[in-house]
This record gives structure tokens, C-alpha cells and sequence, in this order.
């Protein structure tokens, strides 16, 4: 287009006005644009830096290392073990279902087990690692590691998890763990931030439950960052926790598995208290079960077999069996009688087999009557009509206080699950818990350990350390925490007269010892290591008089469950005690057949450090004596390993 | 014999044009896309071949284009506008149909390694039609309204076939491209009050209806509105890009967090962090500072346009430097307020910055034509 001068000069005039207009409009706009820039990156820096903090990191717990849980010589009860496992994550896996099959083809799965885990893993986020399989062995873990090229995303991963290689001596008292339940949390007003971890373990029962804050440390922590879909970057900060603090018990590992194996397959329990310290050396209940099988995760099969079994294999019988303690408490009833002066140590009754008193007839367990019985005969041959007589002159009150001095009736404080206090009755307590008079026959009923009497194998122990020590000895279950001896509790002299505790352990020498003792078939011969006891036979049912009349059943002939339950308390060595023990074997019949020579073993193992010596025994028994000792299935001393004939 | 024809013989020729190139421009040029590189080296976390190295390579490739549209004289692609607007028109025409129908919604051409989208091909052909269009009209008749509308039709057409894609980002970029040209070169600015009116009164009758019997829009659309103007309203849906990026530049505070220390944008907190939102990157690990930077250089090479439009006596010369540089310019406001949280989200890429081919090339043959106009400028 041909222009004229005149039209060039309008145009360029024209031009130049818009541009600087344009101009002038895109000036304001960078500046608007730097406003608003500096407002954002300097007046609210602080804020979005804040915010932008708040996105990517992000803080996780390092779950603490369990403590140890040792015998009294250091030998491991509860330890933790190397969990291999294999996780799986999506995202890296690609196609996770052929990834899955050539997994399934390294380790043995089934094909449920394999769609169970393709489901899982196509549920959670691309990102999240999901276990595949728990508790591998090593050899499955390398085979997955070598394999590692051809499975994409999987993730061999080694976790800690508790391990009992003493498992079943051990069941009751240091109890197990397993993952953090709601019941366990609401106990908690602070429950420590750890026990939401994902499969955390917490102590459930026992030893593992009561120490749980001995034992579980602080976690540690870890700043982490994250990315937008809270993939973990890189760790920023890592604060180490504190490892839990490993605990040495009072017991001693070998000769509660000689106590765990001697018991057998009763329903029994045995205690046995180092009378010097109150060191529970020995705290046994059968039958038992494996604690590794909790932390495992149980099957519904096994729990079922434990729970239906009426040898109740769950309850720790040693601490929460509450049993009439039945000729055992003579002693209790004799010293109160002492005591209390109502009677001095030469009191003689005649016994002609039953006391009646009110139109009723309290009988003696022998039929034909014991004759004038003395103090120590009355334990001896453990005369009933004795304690009725002794009884009505002492009163209940005074009993039932001898018996709480000697720790019947209130709770040991150990750190064990379900201990119970049992109970020891007396007039104040029959109002309150059965709103009812106190009646002269409950007085007789008590005196010999029957009616409402209860009291758990821990409190007889407890009842004998103290009538052969005439000290206040209270038991002891933690020796010591991280190294650090923990002090033995006090142990003050009981108050009681030393002539009559000289008389009652006379008695309880005979018994063993004596020609006519109920548990003379008990006795150790190696005069320094004599025993001293008293057995007990407690009634589960009330005998009537129909029955009474017809002659009195014995126990061989009763159903399991309605036999008596066979009861022994002892000390040795008699001329400076040391051990006390009380053993108690449901409906085992008798406690001089059933109960005492289960604790003549016991103790006389505890007094030996190892297998008792047969030189202990009478020569008679020895024979029979030496093949059952050859038969215990006991584990070898050195590594806690269970003889090979239970595991097969 | 135009104006500029006369004066031939003083305009450089041969090899000798390389001199007569505007080199400051083309320094400004090659330190932002080095800028662009270095930011796309970071995001893609110290990698090169992520990003950086693909773009370096059609930046070279772009370079050579410049400097090949610069040495070709100007009036050659003046008499080209017509051609390359309808070549343009028809491309987007043949995306539309054959895109849809074929290419399941492809909206590009695949050209050996590049892929042309029309679309951007669009925005300078416009510009360069509308430049020819008011270099060739009589000036007095540049405001009556028949002439007006021809360049309002030129415009619109290829608008509405880039809005259906639906690409509101280029549009947009069309339209004002478009405007600019318009305004430069003298169409009376009642037209432009008119059209900024009805804008203006169309909004309002949108907003102000609301809620009333007669209201213009579903309800559902004017949720859509709401959070397309207030993002805070929906955080984790179609708000969540703007309060990232708002975080992201505001975390960098006055000098920022340091070279490739960006926690937004490498954590994957931002997104399209290496196409529009790639100025975030740059604001978070420079800060205040860096990008304050950045923007004077965008400034500065807008104002190198600007002043090379003003020296040069052509008048086609002026209005296609004009509407090219403004067409650079709307981007960058575009995209910046876009990423500071003062306009809503359309994809408007970062200028020389963002990732992506098309817009480079389309943006360096803009700048060559800049430079075309700049070397053979009459003296």
C-alpha cells in the first residue's frame, strides 16, 4: 500500500502513543505481579514456611527393645528373636499377581493364602508394604533375598518378636506377650504413643504384664520426610529410645524345670521360697503350655484344646488356686492356741475318733480314735479332735489373726497375674460376706483348714518359711533389674514365742520323721538334710452321714474331680532352715501319698543344686526312686533345650 | 514503492544481517531458557535427562529457527501473513475433525520428533495477519466499524475452534494477542470501553441472578465458578494445586531455600511443578529475590520489543513486534497470576521456562520474526 508522507507520520504517531499506553498498562501490571509477589514471599514467608514444614515431615516412633527376662543365675527365660518376614509393595511390584506366583513358588503357600494376599495388597495404597508371610525360616528368607531380581517390590524384612526358649516352665510366671488390645488400653490414662505401632507387643499375663514399664524402654524417634503421597523420603533425625531393662528373677531356671517335670501331669502346683530372702526359687503349676504359641498368634484348635481341658492348664495354680489348706493350718491353730495362752506345749486331748458338740458330730479322719494326743502328736498323726478342742478355747479371731501373721489370707505382692488373697475367716468377715453369725462349728471347721479357709501353694510357702524362721518372710520374685541388686524385703521377727514355734517344728519333724508320721514314707534320710512338714487332704465335697454310715469311699474308687485334693507344706534341712515348700495336687487323694513326695524331691533338689542323690532316699525306695528321677523330661542344664522324647 | 522499499539499499545484506541482529534480546532470551534448564535440572532432582536435556534440545532447535525467520527480510512474511493463517486455520480445523474422529481427542500434529499443536502455531499467524491486515488498510479507516470487524472476525474464528478443544489457556492468549495488535494500531478505544462494558455487564448479570428465579446459570455451574475464584473452598480437590503452589513461593521467602533445596516440589507436593507451575520452583528455591529476577528480565525483554517497535518506521515492523511481545506478555501475566493465587487456574505455560516443545518453537519463530523486523527495519 502506497502511503503518503503525511499517513506514515499519523501511523507511527498513532503507534507510538498505543505502545506506551500498552506499556504503561503492562508496567502496572509487573508491579502489581512484584506486589504480590513480595507479599507472598516476604510479609507471609513465615506462614507458608510453617505450612510447607508441615507438609513433608513427619515423626515416627523406633519401637524399643524388649528387656530380658533371666533366671536367678542370668540363664534367658524370655528373650527376643529375629522375626524374618516378606513384605510386598504394589507400586514396585508392577503386576503383583505374577509377582505373588513366583513368591508362591519360593515358599510354600496355598492357593487361598495366595488370593488372600493379592487381595490385600490391591486394598492398601500403591505405596504401603504389606506382610506377606510372618516368622520365615532362614532358609526361605535367603531363598527370597537370591530371588530378589525376579520379585519386584518384595521386601525381605527381619522385625524382633519375643521368644520363650523354656516355654512351658515358664507359661505362669513370666506369662507372655502379643499385640496391644483395647482392653489393654483402657487402663491407660497416657498410654504410651509406641503401643499404637502397628504390631506391637505388649505384656499380657505375668512377669511380662506386671514389669511392662520395667521391661518395654522408651521408643525412640525419627523425623522423616515424607512426599505428597506420604511415601518416606529419607530420615532427617533419628533419636535412639532407651532398650527396656532386662530382669533377673528370684528363680532358679533348673530347678523350676525339675518342679515343672516332677509334677508331671497333675493338676499341682508347687512353691518353693528361699527362707532366708523370700527368693521364690521355684514357682511351678501343671499342666502347663507353651507361651510361644500366644506371641505366634494362637490357633483356634489350640486354645480350644487348652481352655476345654479340666486340668485347666491356664490358671496358675501356684498364686490363684484358693484351697481349703485343710491339716496344714493345724499349725496355724496351734499357735494362736500358744500364743494366746490358752493352752501350753504339754496340752493333751483325748481323742476317741469324733467331738460332738451341739447334737453334732465332728469326726476325726481316723475312725477309731487317736487316744490322748499331744501337742506334737496331734501333727504328728494329725489328730483333728486336738484342733476342735484347741479351737473352742482360742476363738476364731485369735486363729484367723496367727494366720494372717503367718501371710495366709492377704495378698503377696508379686508381679504375677490373678494372685489371690484367699481367705482367712474370722467373725467380723462371715457378717460382711455371708451376712451371718459366726457359728461354733465354723470355729471347729477352720481349726483343721476345712469351711471357709482358703489359701493359695505361695501362701503356705510363705505360712512355713515363717513358722521355721519365726521371721516375717515375704517372697520375693525380682532379684534384679539391669544389673542392680534389688533389696530383699524386710523380714522382722513375727512376735511369736520361740518355745512354742520350737514345739509346732517338732511336731512337724515327726511327722516326716517320726515311726508313726503321716508322711514317715517322706522322709530324707541324710540327717543333714531332714525335712519337716505337714500334709493335708482337703475335702471337695461335704461327706453325709448316709455315706458316713455306709463307711467312707475311698478316694481310688471317686471320679477324678471329687477326690480330695492332696496338700504338703516342709522346710529343710530341719536343723537350719533354708527352703520352705508347699505343694498342692488337685483330687490327688492324699497329701502324704500324693503331695509329700513330690515335695521331698523338690526340696531335696533345691538343697542339692541338681538331680536329688539317692543316698537321700530310704533304702528301700531307692530302687523305684532312681527310675522314676531317670524318666523326668528334663531339659539339659546348659542350653534350656527340651529333652528329644517330648519333642517327638 | 513503499516506504520501505525506498530505503533497500541501506538495509544489511548477507552474512553482514548477523550484526545488525538485536543481540541484547537474544542474550535475554538464551539467560531465561538457562534459567528454565537449571530449574528443570532441580525439579527432576539433579537429573538431566529428565527434563533439562530435552529441553536444551529444542531450545537449540528453536534457536536455529529464530535465526533462520530473522534472516529471511520482512517483507517476505508480510506477504506470507495470508498464507500462514490459513495454513494455521486449516491445521486447527483438521485437529478439530480429524483429532476428535481418529486421534482420540489429539489435538497436535506429530512432525518427526516435534509435535505441532496448531493452536500455538495460531497465535503468531494471527498476529502477523492482523499486522499485514493494518500495514495494507487506509489508516483513516482503521476505527469504522466494517474494517473493525474484519480483524474481530479473524480472531474470533480460530478462538472459538481453540476454546471447543476445550483449551481456555491459548484462547485466551488468542483473543488478547488479537486485542493488541487492534489496539496498537489505533482502533478507537470506544470500542475497546464497549467491549470491556459488555464483559463487565455480562459478569454481573451472571453473579447478580444468582439465586433469583431467572438466574443465568445451573446451580452446579456456580459452585464450579466458586471454587474456580476461591480455591480454599475445595483443599483437596481442584484448590489443592493453587494453596501448594501458594506455599511453595511463599516458603521461599526473600532469598529462598537454595539450589535444588525445593521441599514442595521435589516431594511432589506441586503439580505440573516442570510445565505452568515451574515458576513455583524457581520462587521457592530462589526466593523473593530470584524471582523478582526473573520477572525483570521478562520485563527487559519485553521493553527490548517495545523500543525496537517505537525505532521502526515500517508500520507492519511495529505492530507485529507489538503483538508478538504482547502475546509474550500475556502469558507471563497469565501464568504468574495464575501461580500467585490472583487468577483463576487455565493452563497458560511460563514463556522460554515450562516444559514443552510446541510453545518453545512458537515462541522462538516469534522472536525471529521480531528480529527479522529488527534487521531489516528501514533507515
Amino acid at each position: 500500500m502506497r502511503r503518503t508522507p503525511k499517513d506514515s507520520e499519523d501511523s507511527a504517531r498513532t503507534i507510538s502513543r498505543r505502545s506506551l499506553m500498552l506499556g504503561g498498562a503492562m508496567t502496572a501490571m509487573v508491579a502489581a505481579l512484584g506486589v504480590r509477589m513480595r507479599y507472598l514471599q516476604v510479609d507471609q514467608a513465615d506462614a507458608f514456611r510453617l505450612l510447607a514444614e508441615e507438609n513433608r515431615i513427619s515423626i515416627r516412633l523406633i519401637p524399643p527393645t524388649r528387656g530380658l527376662i533371666q533366671d536367678r543365675n542370668g540363664k534367658l527365660i524370655a528373650g527376643n528373636e529375629q522375626n524374618y518376614r516378606v513384605v510386598i509393595t504394589r507400586e514396585q511390584a508392577g503386576d503383583v499377581e505374577v509377582v505373588m506366583r513366583r513368591l508362591a513358588g519360593i515358599i510354600p503357600m496355598t492357593a487361598e493364602e495366595l488370593q488372600e494376599t493379592i487381595d490385600d495388597v490391591t486394598r492398601h495404597s500403591a505405596f504401603v508394604p504389606v506382610i506377606v508371610r510372618d516368622r520365615l525360616s532362614w532358609d526361605e528368607f535367603s531363598k527370597i533375598a537370591v530371588n530378589a531380581p525376579v520379585l519386584p517390590g518384595v521386601v525381605p524384612e527381619v522385625g524382633q518378636s519375643r521368644i520363650y526358649p523354656r516355654d512351658t516352665d515358664f507359661a505362669h510366671v513370666v506369662g507372655y506377650t502379643g499385640p496391644v488390645s483395647e482392653k489393654d488400653l483402657e487402663g491407660l490414662d497416657d498410654p504410651d504413643p509406641v503401643l499404637a505401632l502397628p504390631k506391637f507387643q505388649i505384656g499380657k499375663i505375668g512377669v511380662e504384664k506386671w514389669m511392662e514399664d520395667t521391661l518395654r524402654g522408651a521408643a525412640g524417634t525419627k523425623k522423616i520426610e515424607v512426599n505428597a503421597v506420604g511415601r518416606v523420603m529419607r530420615e532427617l533425625e533419628r533419636q535412639e529410645g532407651d532398650p527396656g531393662s532386662d530382669i533377673r528373677l528370684t528363680i532358679d531356671a533348673d530347678l523350676q524345670n525339675f518342679a515343672q517335670a516332677r509334677l508331671g501331669e497333675e493338676s499341682a502346683a508347687v512353691v518353693l521360697i528361699d527362707i532366708a530372702n523370700g527368693d521364690v526359687l521355684a514357682c511351678a503349676s501343671s499342666p502347663s503350655f507353651d507361651p510361644n504359641l500366644f506371641v505366634r498368634g494362637i490357633s483356634h484348635v489350640d486354645y480350644g484344646a487348652l481352655t476345654d481341658n479340666d486340668h485347666r492348664p491356664l490358671a496358675n495354680k501356684a498364686v490363684s488356686g484358693a484351697y481349703p489348706p485343710g491339716s496344714t493350718f493345724k499349725m496355724v491353730t496351734a499357735l494362736a492356741a500358744l500364743d494366746a495362752g490358752v493352752i501350753d506345749e504339754s496340752h493333751k486331748v483325748r481323742c476317741p475318733g469324733y467331738l460332738e458338740f451341739g447334737g453334732r458330730r465332728f469326726h476325726c479322719w481316723s475312725r477309731g480314735g487317736h487316744g490322748t494326743v499331744s501337742l506334737t502328736r496331734s501333727l504328728t498323726e494329725s489328730c483333728d479332735v486336738f484342733y476342735y478342742d484347741v479351737a473352742q478355747k482360742v476363738g476364731i479371731d485369735k486363729i484367723a489373726e496367727t494366720g494372717r501373721l503367718l501371710g495366709l489370707g492377704l495378698r503377696h505382692d508379686l508381679p504375677m497375674s490373678a494372685i489371690t488373697e484367699g481367705s482367712m475367716p474370722d467373725k467380723a468377715w462371715k457378717l460382711e460376706r455371708h451376712k451371718a453369725e459366726w457359728m461354733i462349728g465354723d470355729t471347729i471347721n477352720a481349726s483343721i483348714g476345712q469351711g471357709y479357709v482358703l489359701s493359695s501353694p505361695l501362701q503356705l510357702a510363705v505360712m512355713t518359711a515363717r513358722i521355721a524362721s519365726g521371721r516375717a518372710v515375704a517372697p520375693r520374685l525380682v532379684r534384679m533389674i539391669d544389673g542392680q541388686e534389688v533389696p530383699a524385703p524386710e523380714a522382722p521377727p513375727l512376735g511369736l514365742n520361740e518355745a512354742s514355734l520350737a514345739a509346732v517344728r517338732k511336731g512337724m519333724y515327726e511327722v516326716v520323721n517320726a515311726e508313726r508320721g503321716t508322711a514317715k514314707s517322706s522322709r530324707i534320710v541324710e540327717a543333714s538334710l531332714a525335712m519337716a512338714g505337714k500334709t493335708g487332704t482337703s475335702q471337695v465335697r461335704n461327706i453325709t452321714a448316709a455315706e458316713r454310715a455306709r463307711g467312707v469311699v475311698s478316694n481310688d474308687q471317686l471320679p477324678w474331680e471329687r477326690r480330695d485334693h492332696a496338700l504338703f507344706v516342709g522346710f529343710a534341712p530341719f536343723d537350719a532352715p533354708r527352703y520352705a515348700i508347699a505343694v498342692v495336687v488337685e483330687h490327688g487323694g492324699g497329701g502324704s501319698t500324693a503331695a509329700a513326695p513330690i515335695a521331698r524331691d523338690v526340696i531335696l533338689a533345691a538343697m542339692t543344686g541338681g538331680v536329688p542323690p539317692l543316698e537321700a532316699y530310704p533304702a528301700s525306695q531307692r530302687g523305684r526312686i532312681e527310675s522314676m528321677l531317670k524318666d523326668l523330661p528334663l531339659r539339659d542344664p546348659a542350653t534350656g533345650a527340651a529333652p528329644e522324647a517330648e519333642k517327638a | 514503492m513503499t516506504y520501505l522499499e525506498n530505503r533497500l539499499k541501506q538495509v544489511p545484506s548477507g552474512l553482514r544481517k548477523v550484526l545488525f541482529l538485536n543481540w541484547p534480546l537474544v542474550v535475554l532470551i538464551c539467560t531465561v531458557a538457562a534459567v528454565g534448564f537449571l530449574m528443570l535440572y532441580s525439579i527432576a532432582g539433579g537429573d538431566i535427562d529428565t527434563w533439562a536435556r530435552p529441553q536444551m534440545q529444542r531450545f537449540a532447535v528453536g534457536l536455529v529457527l529464530m535465526f533462520g525467520v530473522a534472516m529471511v527480510p520482512i517483507w517476505f512474511w508480510r506477504s506470507m501473513a495470508g498464507v500462514a493463517y490459513l495454513v494455521s486455520f486449516l491445521l486447527l480445523i483438521f485437529v478439530e475433525v480429524v483429532g476428535e474422529v481418529g486421534m482420540g481427542a489429539q489435538r497436535w500434529i506429530d512432525i518427526g520428533p516435534i509435535r505441532l499443536q496448531p493452536s500455538e502455531m495460531m497465535k503468531f499467524t494471527l498476529v502477523l495477519l492482523l499486522a499485514a491486515y493494518y500495514d495494507w488498510l487506509d489508516i483513516k479507516r482503521v476505527s469504522r466499524p466494517l474494517w473493525v470487524l474484519v480483524p474481530v472476525v479473524l480472531t474470533v474464528l480460530p478462538t472459538v475452534l481453540v476454546l471447543m478443544q476445550p483449551n481456555l489457556g491459548t484462547s485466551l492468549m488468542l483473543l488478547l494477542g488479537g486485542a493488541a495488535v487492534m489496539f496498537a494500531a489505533g482502533v478507537s478505544l470506544w470500542y475497546f470501553a464497549a467491549v470491556g462494558g459488555m464483559a463487565v455487564a455480562a459478569v454481573a448479570a451472571v453473579f447478580l441472578t444468582r439465586g433469583t428465579p431467572w438466574q443465568l446459570l445451573h446451580d452446579y455451574q456456580y459452585r464450579r465458578i466458586d471454587t474456580f475464584l476461591d480455591p480454599t473452598a475445595d483443599p483437596l480437590g481442584a484448590g489443592y494445586n493453587i494453596i501448594q503452589a501458594k506455599i511453595a513461593l511463599g516458603s521461599g521467602g526473600w532469598s529462598g531455600k537454595g539450589f535444588m533445596q525445593g521441599t514442595q516440589s521435589r516431594l511432589n507436593f506441586l503439580p505440573e511443578k516442570h510445565t505452568d507451575f515451574i515458576f513455583t520452583t524457581l520462587a521457592e528455591e530462589f526466593g523473593f529475590v530470584g524471582a523478582f529476577s526473573l520477572l525483570a528480565l521478562y520485563a527487559l525483554i519485553i521493553g527490548f520489543c517495545l523500543v525496537s517497535a517505537l525505532q521502526n518506521r515500517d508500520r507492519f515492523s511495529s505492530l507485529l513486534i507489538i503483538g508478538v511481545a504482547a502475546t509474550f506478555f500475556f502469558y507471563i501475566a497469565v501464568n504468574l497470576s495464575m501461580v500467585m493465587g490472583m487468577a483463576p487456574v487455565v493452563g497458560v505455560p511460563l514463556p522460554l521456562l515450562s516444559y514443552g516443545g510446541s510453545a518453545m518453537l512458537v515462541i522462538l519463530v516469534g522472536f525471529g520474526l521480531v528480529q527479522s523486523a529488527h534487521v531489516h527495519r528501514p533507515r
